[in-house]
């Protein structure tokens, strides 16, 4: 029977929640890395039991974590995440030039097709990519370095690259998003990158449909379909048709249409999920009701998924990288938290059961299927 | 020998307890007694001094024989104390929240 292994990132460590294919037995491991910020936890497609971790704190900076056994134990790799030349400035939140200062891994995105190669997307807003299974780094420092690089600006929770997804097609083509700088795409394989942002509207920027400035929380692709992209955006959720060249609003009856993660089914290409926020200075559910909404047609039309989330007094977030979805037949979704819940659906959304409900603030989730 | 003890989560790191006992060829500075830390434990380059500048990191302060020493050059002679080992150096994350 399948089995399947949820990945969880956490403030202070890292869980590893497994089940086998019913999905309703879990068994908890954890906290590895107790006290550390990880951001990030992913496996390799190519080679399922190496896992790459990213543990950081802000007394003691960055580590990167690798595993051999599906994360039974941990082995730290290379943390040397310099900057190609001399690295310039973006823009501070007050307009002022700030230098490119490395804070932290936000995401890491291992290869589709060699467990050693890992692309790792950080902030300060770059990407690195490692083809020794994370001993050493090298920036990708064409994005970086774009004609509109000086002009990025921070996010509220910093300037990171946090979206780094790889067309199964062709390893060439990468698209990577940046808080608050927007959607990128290369199409030789890192070495050099331009803005996708057209269709975006984003209040708050000088000009709203600038080619760069866009608040984009998180980018999701069905890897049968890549040229159709999901996009939630700081407000609006988007899709394009056209691998980003164009983008269009989809947010149709969504009650508010701020918010942060957003997945695919795995076998359905036009069912998503997205959790919506209040607004942008309020991060909890509307009215305290934790609902995922689905549609199952490629967005503006949505259906709220509430079966098992609590409906009142429920002020938690779910943060960009916090949701992932299995491929068993019946497609499993999962979402952390801040409050320390991982929940997970069976049937693609239309149950939840709390896996976990006291972890701390749970800050990215990630799902393997195993055999 | 130096004797340096490291705040919780670099022991964890470096997998040592209690603290680490270092011998230094040549002057006892701060950045001696670094260098020899990460040479003998190359886990903990970044985890004390920046990786990019080689700087202390903010929250991390250095103490020996009751005196806050993180502002010192890195060059500077340490105190006689620390070099003999009757006192410690002391790695210590900054008292602040999370």
């Amino acid at each position: 029977m399948s089995k399947v292994r949820v990945l969880v990132g956490t403030r202070k460590g890292a869980f590893i929640l497994s089940a086998d294919g019913k999905r309703d037995r879990w068994d908890v491991s954890g906290p590895h890395f107790a006290g550390w910020e990880i951001y990030h936890v992913k496996g390799s497609p190519a080679n399922p039991d190496r896992i790459y971790a990213s543990q950081s704190s802000g007394w003691f900076g960055q580590l990167i974590q690798r595993s051999e056994d599906g994360g039974a134990t941990w082995e730290p790799v290379g943390n040397d995440f310099a900057y190609d030349g001399v690295p310039g400035t973006h823009q501070w939140y007050d307009g002022t030039p700030h230098p490119w200062e490395f804070a932290r891994v936000w995401h890491l995105e291992p290869s589709l097709t060699d467990p050693d190669h890992v692309y790792a997307g950080v902030e300060d807003a770059a990407i690195f990519a490692s083809t020794d299974g994370g001993k050493s780094w090298r920036e990708l420092s064409g994005l970086r370095s774009h004609d509109t690089g000086a002009s990025w600006q921070p996010g509220a929770g910093g300037m990171c690259l946090h979206t780094i997804l790889i067309d199964p097609r062709s390893p060439q083509r990468i698209f990577a998003a940046i808080s608050a700088a927007g959607a990128f795409r290369s199409d030789d394989a890192g070495a050099t990158w331009r803005p996708i942002n057209r269709g975006l509207k984003s209040a708050g920027v000088p000009n709203p449909t600038a080619e760069v400035g866009h608040c984009v929380h998180r980018i999701a692709m069905h890897r049968d379909r890549p040229d159709v992209l999901f996009m939630q955006k700081h407000w609006d959720v988007m899709r394009s048709d056209d691998a980003g060249e164009s983008w269009r609003e989809i947010s149709g009856n969504l009650p508010t249409d701020f918010g942060f993660p957003i997945d695919v089914h795995a076998h359905e290409p036009d069912t998503v999920y997205v959790v919506p926020i209040k607004s942008d200075s309020e991060h909890f559910p509307l009215d305290g009701s934790l609902r995922v909404f689905r549609s199952r047609t490629g967005g503006d039309e949505w259906e709220p998924l509430t079966n098992g989330l609590p409906q009142r007094n429920c002020y938690v977030n779910v943060l960009r990288d916090a949701m992932a979805v299995d491929s068993l037949d019946s497609c499993g979704i999962y979402f952390g938290t801040t409050g320390g819940q991982v929940y997970a659906s069976s049937d693609a959304g239309d149950n939840w059961t709390a896996i976990v409900r006291d972890l701390p603030a749970v800050l990215s989730v990630e799902v393997q299927t195993l055999p | 020998m130096i004797r340096v003890e490291l705040p919780g989560h670099l022991r964890t790191l470096a997998h040592v307890e209690g603290a680490v006992l270092l011998k230094l060829d040549g002057d006892v500075t701060q950045r001696a007694l670094l260098d020899a830390l990460e040479a003998r434990y190359p886990v903990l380059r970044g985890t004390i001094r920046d990786r990019a500048s080689g700087r202390r990191r903010p929250f991390v302060r250095f103490f020996a024989c009751e005196t806050d020493l993180s502002h010192e050059l890195p060059d500077a002679p340490l105190p006689p104390a620390v070099a003999t080992g009757a006192e410690p150096f002391l790695v210590v994350g900054a008292m602040a929240g999370g």
